[in-house]
């Protein structure tokens, strides 16, 4: 018994209380959000914030589950659980459920499961494991086409179903990579054609061209080693046009409309006011209203419940993507930057204790839960804020629903657990 | 380096976050304002604006229900061509008011109501109402509009018209559509006659539907209703007065001088102010403001600023008695006008000479008064002195300055002093000889009739006024001490027994023996005005302005008048026979002297005014005929009874 409670004692702790307090404080929010009518009971399962409240039960239940697993269960099994959640992912075509247009759902009698939410931590084992084999060598094409794959095939599957933003969320993997000895080209390359892509769409492809042409003249003439550049130089100038021109065609004819239009509004490409006008009631409507709900909270917001456009459910999907804007309104910058603070604790802590594994399969696994975090904090507050186009993901502990909340916990405490069995490993 | 990517760069976002949230929240975000969250709806709830009465308690102005369509453009639901057409009828609009109307309230906000079309009759709103209901977007505001229960007055009572864009931005009390006083008693009494309008907050949701009273309706407030008010007008003096000046332009102002408050206050021509109520008002207002010929909306008992002539000659007698420079009986020699060496600095008529005060005044002599003037100028170092001597004095009977009563409109007039031809002049490079014409209320002075009727009830008083004012009572209020408070000229009191008695022999054997009244004792004044127009740009004499000012009776006075008729030739032609009728009027209730209300009704100078703007070639003054009108308007059936009647038609 006494081992059993010293074993408790080596979770860690600070983890956990900030995981507390992000899903108690997105439960309140939850319940400004979407609360219909006066509020007599904070159980009250007729409600959206009651039906999360169990969601909340479960998660506690779900977390002694996970932290009762012996540690070494995880990397064990890892290839079958990812094998399973591909294969939940794959039987949505035959048996999953039609909502809003994706079909990325199981439906339960009356609930409803999005498997995607699953494959993320079952993703994060397999690439763990993966990688954390002695003979896997990340410098290698071999290896990273193979872990690339491992990402690739639920990323592709998710993206079949309709959900692009939960692809998306697969790029999180790079980090780990790259932690783990990815060559630091890739991260120029991938950088590089970031800003490509962004150059290409704001200003066009000629003056990106003429951009992209004096920087490789001046990184040619500051190289040391000369002979035989030029070719080499050309090429990687041709590349960046036909690049430019890819992403532009892609823009123009690969996206559908309302994709388009979140980058267009994004990087104020359009110049037309009437069509500006007509996607200012429709793609851009969310995050009008999110942002003036954000910005009229001022420094100490309007309070719990009190939040006028909270009240009058102005931000669709408030208590789901777009929960931070009800933070924004009712609690104000005190409330919002708390938020934050909080995302960037949990992450950095989560980051440090992975650092600090003796097993590389921990390590890879805690830096997967720290990027899949990081990701989604960075895509669904910049969205809500307007930083960044709209892309449709959670709040990790923060918005409403059953699938998300417990994909995100599942994730986070198999770390928990790993990190508790770190001096076992001895 | 590599484990410090991932660091940096959840760091770096959230610092970036914070920045966000900081430029969002705090730095770029002012205090919350409940009337700026378009999330709350405010319905406001407005109050039954103040009636008013005239002095005798008859009521001038209630209230009447208006029902105007209302827009939100962005809830309007696209109609088809069919639709809109049936929308427009039943509005009385055409297709292309309705497309710049939405425009315009569009322009405005789409999310704000802005008034589509305003004030719809009685029997539309009927029709439309039933119908309103297939129209998304469009409903019916219930309002309150004035309702005039007569047809005189239009200056004095001033009218309501829509909150304009500015005043909105200065006063956060008015919203768009709302209706505020724009003239007259309506403007300078606004705050007490609208109460104040209550106000509902209610919680919307993004489909602008209501989802209950924001904060259980604790914010909410309830109309508070305007006050009733009672005006210093005379309604019957008011419309006599209005039915005098028919058929010509001009100016009437009565006071009460024991009280300063105002008994008449007529301008010609004039209109009904049932012209400015209801949809037509816009419309209407235009037409009259843009007349620029009869000029309806300028109040001429006010606003008008001439020179006053031979009335203001008695200020002159007043200065040079309290200057000590001139006695009562001393004696001045007239030889037809005033004598500089052998040049004759100004004209005068025929009459006994020499003549002291008395006589000067009675008999009007410009040469007796450009001695007194010249005597007071002269009595000091320099002239520039002596005038701003005489200027304090001739500003101590409320002259050369704004009033600053409770009119919505005024002038200050003019009363030049030192500095004035100093400036004009030159420092020091002028004397009394330069400026005679200020002895006889020509050259430079000028006042408006209120001022002139102010004025003579100074005289009346024999030594004070109280400021001229309109405002008589207000429903729990007691009026403001300004005006019950007497204002004291800077002339002694002993001085205006001559000046008084000079001016009842006016009326006795002077310029206005033909138009006493009998049995009551009045100190008059008459006075004409030279006056030129410019026609293609040639300098053109015009007919004299006819002046007349009086007081009566002698003895404690109860009526101080001053009427300014344009071109009616001398003073005591038309200005003096309204005046003598309008004291009649309000000292006896009604008229003895029918055969002078008979020569005003049926004299006409509309030919006059026509003159100017003819393109011919026409006579003034002595060789001018006066125009005789055949059916004249009477007291009978003008103007309080017979509603359609009106001096401007449009
Ligand atoms: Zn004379």
């Amino acid at each position: 018994m006494l081992r059993e409670n010293q074993r408790h004692f080596k979770f860690d702790w600070i983890t956990v209380i900030l995981f507390l307090l992000l899903l108690g404080f997105g439960y309140f929010n939850i319940m400004s959000a979407s609360h219909v009518g006066e509020i007599t009971s904070y159980f009250d399962t007729d409600q959206l914030y009651g039906k999360h409240l169990i969601f909340i039960g479960l998660t506690f239940a779900l977390i002694v589950i996970i932290l009762s697993f012996e540690a070494k269960f995880y990397e064990q099994f890892a290839s079958v659980i990812y094998l399973v959640a591909m294969l939940a992912l794959i039987g949505l075509f035959i048996f999953g459920k039609d909502v809003n247009g994706a079909r990325s759902w199981y439906g339960i009698g009356s609930m409803t499961i999005q498997p995607s939410e699953f494959a993320k931590f079952a993703t994060a084992l397999a690439v763990a494991k993966y990688i954390s084999d002695l003979q896997t060598n990340m410098t290698t094409i071999k290896d990273q086409l193979r872990v690339a794959a491992i990402i690739f095939i639920p990323a592709l599957l998710i993206l079949l179903q309709n959900d692009a933003g939960s692809t998306i969320v697969y790029l999180a993997f790079f980090f780990v990579f790259y932690r783990e000895g990815l060559q630091q080209v890739y991260l120029i390359i991938a950088l590089s054609l970031i800003i490509l892509a962004v150059l290409a769409l704001k200003f066009g492809i000629l003056i990106t061209a003429i951009a992209a042409a004096v920087i490789i003249t001046i990184v040619y003439l500051f190289r040391k080693k000369k002979r035989g550049a030029v070719l080499q130089h050309i090429i990687v100038l041709i590349f960046t046009v036909a690049f430019s021109y890819g992403v532009k065609l892609f823009y123009e004819h690969g996206l559908k409309a309302h994709q388009q239009n979140r980058i267009s509004l994004w990087l104020r490409l359009e110049k037309d006011p009437a069509k500006l006008e007509r996607m200012k009631k429709v793609e851009a409507y969310n995050l009008i209203q999110s942002e003036q709900a954000i910005s009229s909270g001022g420094i100490s917001g309007k309070g719990f419940l009190q939040g006028t456009r909270t009240t009058g459910k102005f931000v669709p999907e408030q208590h789901t993507d777009y929960i931070f804007s009800t933070v924004g309104e009712e609690w104000g910058f005190v409330g919002t930057s708390f938020v934050v603070i909080l995302f960037v604790l949990l992450i950095v802590r989560v980051l440090y204790l992975a650092e600090a594994q003796k097993s590389q399969f921990s390590r890879v696994y805690g830096y997967g839960v720290a990027s899949i975090l990081f990701v989604h904090f960075t895509i669904n507050i910049g969205m809500v804020m307007g930083l960044i186009p709209t892309v449709g993901i959670p709040l990790p502990f923060f918005s409403y629903g059953g699938s998300g909340l417990w994909g995100f916990t599942i994730l986070l405490f198999i770390f928990v657990k790993l990190d508790s069995n770190k001096i076992n490993e001895w | 380096m590599r484990k410090l990517l991932l660091l940096t760069t959840v760091i770096l976002v959230g610092l970036v976050f914070i920045a966000r949230l900081f430029y969002l929240q705090v730095y770029d975000n002012t205090a919350y304002n409940i009337f700026e969250d378009n999330a709350i709806r405010k319905v406001y709830n407005y109050p039954k604006r103040g009636y008013v009465y005239d002095r005798n308690g008859k009521l001038l102005v209630a209230n009447q229900p208006s029902y105007d369509v209302m827009v939100i453009p962005r809830e309007v639901a696209p109609l088809d061509s069919l639709q809109i057409e049936e929308f427009c009828n039943l509005l009385k609009i055409t297709r292309e008011d309705y497309d710049n109307k939405l425009e315009k309230a569009t322009h405005y906000s789409p999310r704000l109501p802005s008034p589509f079309v305003p004030q719809l009759s009685k029997k539309d709103y009927a029709v439309l109402q039933e119908k309103i209901r297939k129209f998304e977007g469009f409903y019916i505001l219930k309002r309150s509009l004035r309702s005039y229960q007569t047809n005189i007055g239009a200056n004095v009572l001033g009218d309501l018209g829509e909150v304009n864009r500015k005043t909105i931005e200065n006063d956060a009390y008015y919203t768009l559509g709302d209706l505020i006083g724009k003239q007259g008693i309506e403007k300078t009494y606004e705050e007490t006659l609208r109460g104040v309008k209550g106000i509902k907050f209610i919680q919307k949701d993004r489909f602008n539907k209501n989802i209950g009273p924001f904060k259980e309706g604790t914010l909410d407030t309830l109309p508070q209703p305007g006050k009733d008010v009672t005006i210093t007008i005379d309604s019957d003096l008011q419309a006599y007065g209005e039915l005098l000046m028919k058929h010509k332009r001009g100016g009437i102002v009565a006071i009460d001088p024991s009280s300063g408050e105002i008994l008449a206050m007529v301008t010609g021509p004039s209109y009904n102010p049932n012209l400015l109520v209801g949809r037509e008002r816009n419309k209407n207002f235009s037409s009259l403001f843009l007349d620029k010929v009869n000029k309806p909306t300028f109040d001429r008992g006010l606003q008008a600023q001439y020179p006053p002539g031979s009335p203001f000659k008695v200020i002159n007698a007043l200065i040079g008695l309290q200057e000590n420079v001139v006695t009562v009986d001393e004696k001045f020699t007239c030889r037809m006008g005033y004598y500089y060496g052998s040049r004759r600095l100004t004209g005068c008529h025929h009459h006994r000479s020499p003549i002291a005060m008395n006589g000067g005044i009675a008999q009007s002599c410009n040469a007796y008064f450009v001695n007194v003037y010249r005597r007071i100028v002269d009595k000091y170092d320099d002239a520039g002195e002596g005038m701003n001597v005489w200027a304090n004095h001739a500003k101590s009977f409320g002259l050369g300055n704004f009033l600053n009563n409770d009119l919505s409109v005024g002038q200050p007039g003019r009363i030049p002093d030192g500095d004035y031809y100093d400036r004009q002049y030159g420092d020091n490079r002028w004397g009394s000889t330069y400026i005679v014409s200020n002895a006889i209320g020509q050259g430079e002075v000028e006042a408006t009739p209120i001022q002139l009727a102010n004025m003579v009830a100074a005289i009346g008083n024999r030594g004070y006024y109280y400021t001229p004012h309109i405002i008589k009572n207000i429903e729990g209020e007691t009026i403001d001490s300004k005006y019950t408070t007497p204002k004291y000229t800077t002339i002694d009191k002993k001085h205006f027994e001559p000046v008084v008695q000079g001016m009842f022999d006016v009326y006795n054997e002077g310029t206005a023996k033909h138009i006493r009244i009998p049995g009551i004792d009045i100190c008059g004044k008459t006075g004409t005005a030279e006056n030129f127009i410019k026609i293609d740009s040639v300098k053109t004499q015009l007919t004299d302005h006819s002046i007349f000012v009086a007081f009566a009776p002698k003895d404690n006075p109860k009526i101080a008048i001053a009427v300014f008729v344009e071109n009616g030739y001398w003073g005591g032609r038309f200005a003096g026979k309204m005046a003598s009728l309008m004291i009649e009027k309000h000292i006896k209730g009604h008229i003895t002297r029918t055969d002078l209300e008979k020569w005003i009704l049926t004299h006409s100078l509309e030919d006059e005014y026509k003159k100017p703007y003819s393109g011919e070639p026409f006579k003034i003054n002595g060789e001018s005929r006066l125009q005789v009108i055949e059916n004249y308007a009477t007291e009978e059936n003008y103007p309080l009874k017979n509603q359609n009647q009106i001096d401007v038609k449009l």
